[in-house]
């Protein structure tokens, strides 16, 4: 997989949103890539990018976002300068989509099987007997008992793990070379997280597609990510492949959130935590973003904004204090 | 000395139909729960969503009536008081200073049409603490310092405020009328990540500067574990295992205990746990549960009797409601 | 709230419908305050000589100079075949219209007595100022509607006011108690609801005693306006309150040991006030309408009083509306306020939006 060649690519990608109380940088300068056959965790707290990032791969951004720069490549093209009506073969299609809200994603008003059928019709020519066969195999593929009887059925006769299964299974239907799951378990109990995750791994070895699992949980992404992207403030702070960011986090933010993690041992201890709050998008603080939480702050923090250092195996990290290849800086 | 007792609590919400409203069903939110709570102590409630933790909350903040059991309240002198149904005229105000809550979601907690300072005053008028308000003003102003706010904050609208400030609101408002008993219901679930330490250990904190109790209701094993002294899992509306922290982690019995523990992702890449996960599928409906060990349906080492007879919570210390047990 | 507030007010000097609604509605009502000074005669005051006058002609140039604005006496003729009245100016005499001039004298809000009007012409004429034309009594029509806006443009208001304060208490008592109380309201207002609403204000407005002085009968119609205005708010506010009584913040309140009084003044109407401030701007066309149809038909405001409805009425015949067609004046208020109510109501709605106020910013 280390090898293997680049499905998208994303390049100083920089979204903006005019809003009442300013502008706000939701998105800014950032660059990625995703790999062949591999899942790329991306992760961050609500509010620091990770939805809209995504939407503009899918070309769904809300009409108030305005693209400043940046380019999307996909099969040599750039995402962001396709027509509407060439991309409508490629949505849905090459590239799906599973969110978070496994109610929301799926239209009430038809049966699960309706919505199936308008997906074989448009993207496979499939008939509505094909496509009821192949929805069927589908669903039962995704562990849905009675595929048969839940084909007819409509959204809200579902429970929230059997919709999220619904919906992969509806996204496998075209077989998709990228799959976009945003934050695909946030709203589901833990025993059925579980169940959702192991199908999404045993569905990737099998259909070999690429996958981009957005979460704001470290440890769903210990189980599923092959490569981890931490998000802060509409920035890429860190990345590297999930052994490196899970054995040596650099960044002061991703090492906070990993201290985070509540350990047994921490019983009758204090917690450890990152002080302060999530700025608001609009008031982002100049220089790197992380200075008023960080607790290894240097001057030029306040100043300047860090940019990326590879220190080596891949492992890329946007923080003043890795300029010297790790070596300290001496300002303070 | 206690604070709460509550005994065989069962609480059945009804689902009414047609132009006169029959009762057409139930939801069987909570099936015969039984808990004490102490002065100065931190009971875990954990369990999935609609399992009823929140109901059972509500039971014991007397915002619900239960269906059946009785609910007991002891004042400071240790006078029992039985508070199943209406609260007496006599034990009201105090029984509600003594018991306040915290909530889920700061974002609904909040009147938004109250200044932050108003929120805080809402409990001192309530119960008329104060006859001088300039002492009043300054109380409120030293719990919003309390709490980690600035005092200045008083004239500012929810809105304005972030989820971890406002559920620092939310904590300076339960401790007003300084309480004994602060039911915490998943009071950081809806928190940014980096945030959600910063308000345990707030609480934590209080609790041992005020002497309080919690009853500590949240979804997440780690978070119930490092909280609690004594936690209780409950299963769609059945407490299904009741130990000490420690003692439940070290040594869970109960077969939906441990689904739900190996279900934690591992946070080790190396070390990946999900696809090791026995169980299949999601809790059933609260509205027509399974006869017999609620759990039977999902359980990997279901026996004859499982799907009969439902089995009753035994035990000393470490009691769990199982027939592997029996 | 404050920059919330200037968002909405923002918002809603966006919408130019509703700010033409908004300046209109301020001219309506400073007529309404000061009709007595902006009418250039009494309401009541009658003219035998100018029975069913046409609207003035305003002349400016007189013998090719300008001399401002000035009028000519109106003569009676009748028409030698068919016997009609009409009216001929009497190019000779030159009234020229005044700004501030002593007229009618009258009582400004029955306390400051003055003859002060806005404009008008000299009291030692014969001629009469009328822009919208006379009545068959040959009042000024013009001060007719003046006066009359008094009533049209408050009972609205009134109406609404009061219907509003009851549908909320209603809806509010209904949505948090609920049980029986909510089953008994809930049937209440869809039983007063399934009677078609004109019918219901004409029978109401039958039992009003004929003898009764204006006063009474201005006030016993908003009270048949509001009794059967507020099963609609009421209504909006129970589903409001049912989904506000889950919120936290009410459950909060009750583990301080608040009570239902005290919740549903502090916290459940308060949150539902801009809905309430919407419903009411829209609402009031509704009320002035019916205000209007009923003094139409005869059974609401009596003369001399007057009010717009009322003044229509007088243009009921169609041979009145082909010889007297200036008699339709009123009606045109009428549209315009109802309009001008939509319209800062319906801009209102979108600006508030009353299902998302107060959630996340
Ligand atoms: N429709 C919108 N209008 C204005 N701002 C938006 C909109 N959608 C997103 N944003 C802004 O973009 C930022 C990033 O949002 P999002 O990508 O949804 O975050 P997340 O990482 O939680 O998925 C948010 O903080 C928000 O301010
Ligand atoms: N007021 C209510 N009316 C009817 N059903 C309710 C009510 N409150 C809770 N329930 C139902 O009771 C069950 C338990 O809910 P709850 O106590 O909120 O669970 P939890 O807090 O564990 O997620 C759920 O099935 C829920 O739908
Ligand atoms: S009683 Fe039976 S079904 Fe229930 S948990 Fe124990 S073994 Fe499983
Ligand atoms: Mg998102
Ligand atoms: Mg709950």
């Amino acid at each position: 997989m280390k090898n293997s060649k680049n499905i998208l690519e994303i390049n100083n990608l920089k979204i903006y949103f005019k809003t009442f109380e300013g502008i706000s940088k939701a998105v800014d300068n950032i660059s990625f890539v995703l790999k062949e056959k591999e899942t790329l965790g991306l992760v961050g707290e609500s509010g620091c990018g990770k939805t809209v990032t995504n939407l503009a791969i899918m070309k769904l951004l809300n009409p108030k976002a305005t693209i400043l720069s940046g380019e999307i490549l996909y099969q040599d093209k750039n995402i962001l300068e396709i027509e509407e009506e060439d991309f409508k073969k490629v949505r849905g299609k090459e590239i799906g989509m599973i969110f978070q809200e496994p109610m929301s994603s799926f239209d009430p008003l038809y049966t699960i099987g309706e919505q199936m059928y308008e997906v074989c019709k448009t993207h496979l020519k499939l008939s509505k007997t094909e496509s009821r066969d192949k929805g069927i195999d589908m669903m039962r593929r995704v562990g849905i008992p009675e595929p048969e009887k839940r084909y007819e059925q409509y959204p809200h006769e579902m429970s929230g793990g059997m919709l999220q299964r619904a919906m992969i299974a509806l996204n496998l239907l075209t077989n998709p070379r990228i799959l976009i799951a945003d934050e695909p378990t946030t709203a589901l109990d833990v025993t059925v997280q579980a169940q959702v995750l192991n199908l999404m791994k045993s569905i990737q070895e099998e259909f070999g597609n690429s996958i981009i699992f957005i979460t704001h949980d470290l440890g769903v992404i210990s189980e599923m990510a092959d490569r981890v992207h931490v998000m802060y403030a509409g920035k890429l702070v860190e990345k590297g492949t999930t052994e490196e960011i899970f054995k040596e986090p650099k960044h002061p933010y991703t090492k906070g959130l990993m201290e985070s993690k509540i350990r047994r041992e921490y019983k009758s201890k204090t917690l450890p935590y990152i002080p302060g709050t999530v700025p608001s998008p609009q008031h982002f603080p100049d220089g790197c973003r992380f200075n008023p939480r960080c607790s290894f702050v240097r001057n030029i923090c306040k100043e300047e904004e860090p940019h990326e250092i590879n220190i080596g195996n891949d492992h890329l990290v946007s923080c003043w204090l890795y300029v010297n290849g790790g070596n300290k800086l001496e300002d303070n | 000395m206690k604070i709460i007792k509550a005994k065989n609590i069962k609480k059945y919400f009804p689902i009414r139909g047609g132009v006169f409203l029959k009762v057409t069903g139930y939801v069987k939110a909570l099936e015969s729960i039984n808990i004490e709570i102490n002065d100065f102590e931190s009971i875990g409630i954990v369990g999935e969503s609609g399992c009823g933790k929140t109901t059972l909350g509500r039971i014991i903040t007397k915002i619900y009536d239960p269906t059946e059991g009785s609910l007991y309240f002891y004042d400071e002198k240790g006078n029992e008081y039985d508070v199943t149904n209406k609260l007496d005229k006599s034990i009201k105000s105090t029984f509600r200073k003594s018991i306040q809550m915290i909530f889920q979601n700061p974002y609904d907690s909040l009147d938004p049409r109250l200044t932050v300072g108003e929120i805080i005053k809402e409990p001192l008028q309530i119960h008329r603490v104060f006859k001088n308000k300039k002492e009043e003003i300054d109380y409120i102003n030293e719990l919003l310092e309390r709490v980690g706010l600035s005092a200045t904050y008083t004239t500012r609208y929810p809105h304005e405020f972030s989820g971890g400030q406002r559920q620092r609101i939310a904590i300076a408002r339960a401790l007003t009328l300084k309480p004994r008993l602060i039911i915490c219901d998943e009071p950081t679930s809806a928190l940014d990540v980096s945030v959600q330490n910063q308000i345990i250990e707030l609480l934590k904190e209080i609790q041992n500067e005020f002497k309080i109790s919690y009853l500590f209701i949240s979804h997440n094993l780690d978070l119930i574990h490092h909280v609690s002294d004594k936690i209780v899992v409950i299963y769609l509306g059945n407490a299904i295992e009741e130990a000490p922290a420690d003692e439940l982690f070290e040594n869970p019995l109960h077969p939906y205990t441990k689904v739900l523990m190996s279900s934690m992702p591992s946070w080790d890449p190396g070390n990946r746990k999900l696809d090791k996960v026995l169980v299949t599928g999601e809790p059933p409906s609260p509205i027509n549960p399974p006869l017999g060990c609620p759990f039977h349906p999902r359980c990997t080492y279901k026996i004859d009797a499982c799907d009969k007879i439902q089995p009753e919570l035994l035990g000393a210390e470490h009691k769990v409601a199982c027939h592997l047990y029996d | 709230m404050k920059d919330q507030t200037k968002r909405m007010v923002n918002a809603f000097f966006k919408n130019k419908l509703g700010v033409v609604g908004l300046i209109i509605l301020i001219f309506l009502y400073i007529m309404v305050i000061f009709a007595e000074f902006i009418a250039p005669y009494s309401y009541m005051t009658s003219n035998r000589n100018y029975t069913y006058a046409p609207p003035s002609k305003v002349r400016w140039i007189h013998e090719g100079k300008f001399i401002g604005p000035y009028i000519h006496p109106l003569k009676r003729e009748r028409h030698p075949v068919t016997l009609q009245l009409t009216y001929v100016e009497d190019t000779s005499e030159i009234v020229p219209i005044k700004f501030f001039v002593h007229g009618d004298s009258y009582k400004l809000w029955g306390i400051f007595e003055s003859d002060l009007h806005l404009f008008g012409i000299s009291k030692d004429t014969n001629a009469l100022l009328c822009l919208f034309g006379t009545d068959k009594f040959g009042r000024d029509l013009l001060s007719r509607v003046v006066y009359g806006s008094r009533v049209s443009m408050t009972i609205g208001l009134v109406g609404t006011f009061i219907s509003v304060i009851i549908g909320a208490i209603m809806g509010a008592i209904s949505g948090y108690f609920g049980g029986w109380v909510d089953v008994v309201i809930q049937r209440l207002t869809e039983l007063l609801r399934s009677f078609p609403q004109i019918p219901l204000w004409l029978a109401l407005a039958m039992i009003i005693p004929p003898q009764w002085p204006s006063t009474m009968v201005y006030f016993a119609i908003v009270m048949v306006l509001s009794f059967i205005g507020w099963m609609g708010v009421a209504r909006v506010v129970r589903g409001m309150v049912l989904s506000l009584r889950e919120k936290e913040f009410v459950i909060a309140a009750k583990t301080m040991g608040a009570s239902g009084f005290k919740i549903i003044t502090k916290h459940l109407i308060p949150n539902t006030m801009s809905y309430l401030i919407v419903v009411s701007t829209l609402s009031i066309p509704g009320m002035i309408l019916g205000e209007s149809s009923m003094s139409f038909l005869g059974l609401g405001i009596k003369e001399p009083m007057t009010s717009w409805g009322l003044l229509l009425g007088q243009a009921q015949s169609l041979s009145a509306l082909s010889s007297y067609p200036w008699l339709l004046i009123p009606g045109i208020f009428i549209v315009l306020a109802v309009l001008s109510f939509n319209f800062v109501g319906e801009s209102l709605r979108d600006v508030a939006d009353p299902y998302k106020v107060g959630e996340r910013a």
